[in-house]
C-alpha cells in the first residue's frame, strides 16, 4: 500500500477545468516531482494534498487514512512555498519556533533544541537571530525549508522552491534538499516546471500538461523513454520525423554525425546553423527534403571535424535510439 | 462519482465566519437600515402614511426651496473649477517644476484638512467681514453670501483637488517625456499629448469630488452664507428648526445625487485607469526654465499667503483683545463662555475622536483582514467589499439624520444609543470608512498570501497570525487609519449636526454656536486648537511614516465630506 494515493481528482475553478481525474501513488520516503508548464494544474494538486483546497471529486488517501475533506491543520505535512512566506518581523529561530510553540507535548527547552537541530541540519544556525530581509535567497529558502520540516511533519511539500533563486545557487539547493530529504528519510512532493531540477532530484517524476497527467516514471525512463511527444518536446529535445511506418523521435545526442560518406543507410543534410551551449555545438541540419534536425556533438569533436555552417554532413541513428509516437504534440 | 458536497464547511473556518457575520450586522445597523429607514421618510407624509412623490412636488413647488437647489449647483459647480484649476497648478508646481521651498508649500496646502470647514468661513468673517482686517484697509467685498460661501469651499477643496494632482503627477514615466525631446517635441505638444492625457482621469474625478464636497458641506455656508440658501442649510432648517422630517429626508436625497455620481466616476475611472503606469517607468528629470519656475512659484506663493492670512487672521482675533479696537495681547478669548460649549466641548471633541479613532481602527482593520484573507466565504465577502466603498458616497448630514430616523424609532433595540457618544462614534466610524478601508486593504495584499497557509500547516491558530504577523507588518497602515479617524473626527460638523446632545456638544459645534453668538474671538480661538491637535497628530504620524504617499493618496480618495 503506497503512503499517499489520489484517486480519479476532478477540480474546476469557475468552470475551468484544472484537474480532469489525476490517478496518482506516492510510496513512503521517496521525492516525486509533479513537473509541467505552467497552468498545467500542478499547483492546485499540490494544494490539495495540502487541503488547502479540496478536491470537487475523488479522493486523498494519505496513510491509509481518507483525508479529503480534511483541513490541513490536521494532516500532518510541512510546506515550502515559492514566496517562502517567512514571517518578516521574526528572526529565522523564531519563524522556527512560532510553529514549535504550538506543540503542547514539547517545553520550552525541547522546542528550543529541536529548532536548532533544524537549523543546524540545513546550515543556518550562525544566521539564527537574522531577520529575513538579512539573508540570502537561498538562505531564506532554507530557513522556510527549516520551518517546514521542524515539526516532523509526515510528509513535506514543495512548491516551486527553488524558482525564486539564481541558476548557480539553484543547483547548489538541489543537492542541499535532496541530501536532507534522504537523511530525514521524508516523503516529499516537489512541484516544478524545471525538467533539470526534476530530472536531477526526483526519484520518481510525475508529468503533467492540461489537467492530465502525461506520464510518471524514474527520471531515466521519463527522458529515454517519453510516452508521448509532448513528454518528449517537454523534456530535453526531440527530433520528430514521419515516414510510412509512423512518427518517431531521436533525441540530438543519439544521432551520429560525420562529413564523410558513411557505410550504411544514411540521411544528408546542410548545416544551417551552429549554436554553442559550452560543453556542446548542436548542429542544426536541413535535410534533403528542407526538414530540420538538431544534434549535439561535443565541442572537441566539432572542432576536429572543421564544421561550418552549409558543410554538407551524413547523419545516422541506431534504431534503438527510434522511439515511435502516434502523433506528434506541441509542448508549451 | 460521488460529489464532494460537503467541501464547504470544511473550507470555512466557523470562528471566522462569525465573526464575519457580527462585523456585517454591526454595518448593516450602522449603514444600510438607516439609509433605508431615510429613504422610506422621503416618501411618507408626516403621519406616516406613503405619500408617493408629495414631498418631492412640494418641495419644488416651493420657490425658496428650489432656488436653494440652484444656489448649491451654482455654488458647487464655480467651486469645483476653481479648485481643480487651483489644485493642479500647485501641483503641477510642487512635482513638474524646480521652484524652491517645495515642502514647505506641500504642508501649507494641507492646512484647510485639518481645521473643521466653518474655521475657513471664520478666518474669512475675519479677514473680510464688517470689522475684517482688509476690509479695514480699504479692500470691500461682499463676503456673506455666495462669494463668501464658494471662498470658503474654494479654501475647503483645494487640498483634496491638490493632493490627487500631487499623487498623480508623481507617477511620471520619464521615458515618455525623453522619446517626445529626442523626436523633437516642443514644451506645449509634450503637455498637450503626454502630461493632459496623465491627468486626464484625475481632472474629471477632482472635479467630480469638489463639486459633491461643495454641494453636501455645511459648515461653510452656516458661517458665512447669510440669506444665500443652499441644500445643507435648507436640511438643517427644516429638521432643526421646523422638524419636518419628511421634507429634511427629501433634502438628503437630493444631496446624496452627486455622491453617487462621484461614487459611479470613480469606479469607471478607476477601471479605465488601472496600471497605466508601467514599472518600468524612469523618474522624469525636470529642465531648467527660469520662466516656468517664476510664473509658478507666484501661484503657489499667492495661495500661500492667502492661507497665510486666513491663519494670521484666526491667530490675531483669537490673541488680541477686541480686534480692531483693542490690539493688545490676551489669552481671554481662550476661556470659552459656557453657553456655546466652553472648554468641555474641546474635551468632547477629544474624546469622541479617539474612541472614534480607536474603534473605528479596529473594526476596519478586522472587518478588512477577513475580506482579504478569510477562507471561503465568497458570497459575504463580496457584501462586504460593497458595504467598505459605499461610505464614501454618503454626506455626513445624510448619515446623521438617517441615524436620526433609524435609531430614535421606539421599536429599535438599539435606541439607548441615541444622544449618547456612542451614536457620534458610530456614525464617524462609518461616514469616515472607506479610506481607511482602502489603506487596510492595500496594506494586507501587500503580506505574503501564504501566510495563513503556513500557519493552518503549523497548526497556529488564526488569531496568533493575525496578532503576531500582520497587525505588527500592517502598523504604519494601521497608524494612519487611527489618525485619519482621528483628525476627520476632530473636524467634522456635518456627521454630528444631528447627532450631539445638549450634554455631549463637540468643539466643531460649539465653533459654529460661538460664531452664531457673535463671539467670533473665542470661535478663532476654539479653531486654533482644534488646529493644534490636529497637527500634533498629524506630525506624530508623519515622522512614523518614512513615505508619506500612501496617506496622501488615501487623503485624496477621501472626498465626500
Amino acid at each position: 500500500m503506497s503512503y499517499l494515493k489520489l484517486e480519479n481528482i476532478y477540480k474546476q475553478f469557475a468552470g475551468k477545468v484544472v484537474l480532469k481525474g489525476v490517478n496518482a501513488e506516492i510510496e513512503k520516503g521517496e521525492l516525486v516531482c509533479i513537473l509541467g508548464p505552467s497552468g498545467c494544474g500542478k499547483t492546485t494538486l499540490l494544494r490539495i494534498i495540502a487541503g488547502l483546497e479540496t478536491a470537487d471529486q475523488g479522493k486523498v488517501i494519505i496513510d491509509r487514512k481518507d483525508c479529503t475533506m480534511l483541513p490541513p491543520s490536521k494532516r500532518n505535512f510541512g510546506i515550502v512555498f515559492q514566496s517562502y512566506a517567512l514571517f518578516p518581523n521574526m528572526t529565522v529561530e523564531q519563524n522556527i519556533l512560532f510553529g514549535l510553540s504550538e506543540q503542547k507535548k514539547l517545553n520550552k527547552e525541547q522546542q528550543r533544541a529541536k529548532a536548532l537541530e533544524v537549523l543546524a541540519l540545513v546550515g543556518l544556525l550562525e544566521h539564527k537571530n537574522k531577520y529575513p530581509a538579512q539573508l540570502s535567497g537561498g538562505q531564506q529558502q532554507r530557513t522556510a525549508l527549516a520551518r517546514a520540516i521542524a515539526l516532523s511533519p509526515g510528509y513535506l511539500l514543495l512548491d516551486e522552491p527553488l524558482s525564486a533563486l539564481d541558476a548557480k545557487v539553484r543547483s547548489k539547493l538541489r543537492l542541499e534538499i535532496r541530501r536532507i530529504q534522504q537523511e530525514l528519510g521524508i516523503t516529499t512532493i516537489m512541484v516544478t516546471h524545471d525538467q533539470e531540477e526534476a530530472l536531477t532530484m526526483a526519484d520518481r517524476i510525475i508529468v503533467m500538461n492540461n489537467a492530465v497527467i502525461e506520464q510518471v516514471g524514474a527520471p531515466r525512463t521519463i527522458y529515454e523513454k517519453p510516452a508521448n511527444t509532448f513528454v518528449a518536446n517537454f523534456i530535453g529535445t526531440m527530433n520528430f520525423y514521419e515516414n510510412n511506418k509512423g512518427t518517431f523521435g531521436v533525441r540530438p545526442e543519439n544521432i551520429e554525425l560525420t562529413k564523410n560518406v558513411l557505410p550504411e543507410s544514411f540521411w544528408t543534410g546542410k548545416v544551417s546553423f551552429l549554436e554553442f551551449k559550452g560543453a556542446m555545438i548542436r548542429v542544426y541540419s536541413k535535410l534533403y527534403d528542407n526538414r530540420e534536425i538538431c544534434v549535439d556533438l561535443p565541442v572537441e569533436k566539432a572542432k576536429a571535424m572543421e564544421l561550418k555552417e552549409n558543410d554538407t554532413v551524413y547523419l545516422k541513428v541506431a534504431d534503438r535510439h527510434l522511439i515511435q509516437y502516434a502523433d506528434v504534440q506541441e509542448a508549451v | 462519482m460521488i460529489r464532494n458536497i460537503n467541501k464547504k464547511l470544511q473550507v470555512t473556518n466557523p470562528a471566522q465566519f462569525f465573526l464575519m457575520l457580527f462585523l456585517t450586522s454591526i454595518f448593516f445597523a450602522g449603514m444600510v437600515f438607516p439609509i433605508f429607514s431615510l429613504f422610506i421618510k422621503a416618501f411618507q407624509n408626516s403621519s406616516g402614511g406613503f405619500a408617493g412623490f408629495e414631498n418631492y412636488f412640494k418641495y419644488f413647488s416651493q420657490p425658496t426651496l428650489s432656488y436653494s437647489l440652484l444656489n448649491t449647483l451654482d455654488v458647487s459647480l464655480t467651486t469645483s473649477v476653481v479648485s481643480t484649476m487651483l489644485g493642479f497648478a500647485y501641483a503641477y508646481s510642487l512635482k513638474r517644476t524646480n521652484i524652491k521651498l517645495k515642502r514647505f508649500f506641500r504642508y501649507v496646502a494641507l492646512f484647510p484638512i485639518f481645521v473643521p470647514t466653518v474655521v475657513h468661513g471664520i478666518g474669512l468673517i475675519v479677514l473680510f467681514g464688517k470689522q475684517g482686517i482688509l476690509t479695514q484697509l480699504g479692500l470691500v467685498i461682499e463676503l456673506y453670501g455666495k462669494t463668501g460661501i464658494i471662498l470658503s469651499e474654494i479654501i475647503y477643496t483645494f487640498p483634496q483637488a491638490f493632493l490627487m494632482f500631487y499623487v498623480t503627477l508623481h507617477y511620471a514615466d520619464g521615458r515618455l517625456y525623453e522619446v517626445a525631446d529626442s523626436m523633437g517635441c516642443n514644451a506645449l505638444t509634450k503637455f498637450m499629448r503626454i502630461t493632459v492625457p496623465e491627468i486626464k482621469y484625475t481632472l474629471i474625478y477632482s472635479l467630480f469630488v469638489c463639486f459633491t464636497l461643495a454641494f453636501t458641506d455645511f459648515g461653510a455656508p452656516k458661517v458665512i452664507g447669510g440669506s444665500y440658501n443652499v441644500l445643507a442649510i435648507d436640511l438643517y432648517k427644516q429638521v432643526a428648526g421646523q422638524f419636518n422630517f419628511n421634507m429634511g429626508a427629501v433634502v438628503s436625497t437630493l444631496l446624496l445625487i452627486p455622491a453617487l455620481l462621484t461614487f459611479a466616476a470613480d469606479r469607471i475611472l478607476n477601471a479605465k485607469n488601472y496600471g497605466e503606469i508601467s514599472t518600468k517607468a524612469i523618474e522624469l528629470k525636470i529642465k531648467k526654465n527660469k520662466l516656468r519656475d517664476g510664473l509658478f512659484f507666484t501661484v503657489c506663493f499667492l495661495i500661500f499667503v492667502f492661507f497665510l492670512m486666513i491663519i494670521g487672521a484666526l491667530f490675531m482675533d483669537a490673541l488680541m483683545k477686541y480686534y480692531p479696537y483693542e490690539k493688545s495681547f490676551t489669552l481671554e478669548h481662550f476661556k470659552f463662555s459656557q453657553s456655546t460649549g466652553g472648554i468641555q466641548s474641546f474635551v468632547n471633541s477629544i474624546s469622541m475622536s479617539l474612541l472614534t479613532a480607536v474603534f473605528g481602527t479596529i473594526f476596519v482593520f478586522v472587518y478588512t483582514y477577513l475580506i482579504e484573507k478569510g477562507k471561503g466565504m465568497e458570497h459575504i465577502k463580496k457584501i462586504g467589499r460593497l458595504l467598505s466603498v459605499a461610505p464614501i458616497a454618503v454626506p455626513g448630514m445624510v448619515i446623521g439624520l438617517s441615524f436620526i430616523f433609524f435609531f430614535n424609532s421606539r421599536s429599535n433595540p438599539l435606541n439607548f444609543i441615541y444622544g449618547t457618544v456612542v451614536i457620534l462614534v458610530l456614525a464617524n466610524i462609518v461616514h469616515f470608512y472607506t479610506v481607511p478601508y482602502v489603506t487596510a486593504a492595500g496594506a494586507l495584499k501587500k503580506l505574503d498570501k501564504e501566510f495563513e497557509s503556513i500557519a493552518e500547516s503549523m497548526r497556529i491558530p488564526g488569531w496568533k497570525i493575525l496578532l503576531r504577523v500582520s497587525v505588527p507588518m500592517s502598523l504604519p497602515a494601521i497608524l494612519e487609519i487611527f489618525m485619519y479617524y482621528f483628525v476627520n473626527a476632530m473636524v467634522t460638523v456635518s456627521a454630528v449636526v444631528f447627532l450631539y446632545s445638549a450634554d455631549f456638544k463637540v468643539a466643531s459645534i460649539a465653533i459654529t454656536h460661538m460664531e452664531e453668538a457673535g463671539d467670533i474671538a473665542q470661535a478663532s480661538a476654539m479653531s486654533l486648537l482644534i488646529l493644534t491637535v490636529n497637527l500634533i497628530a498629524g506630525s506624530i504620524y508623519d515622522r512614523s511614516q518614512s513615505n508619506s504617499t500612501a496617506l496622501l493618496i488615501g487623503k485624496a480618495t477621501n472626498a465626500i465630506n
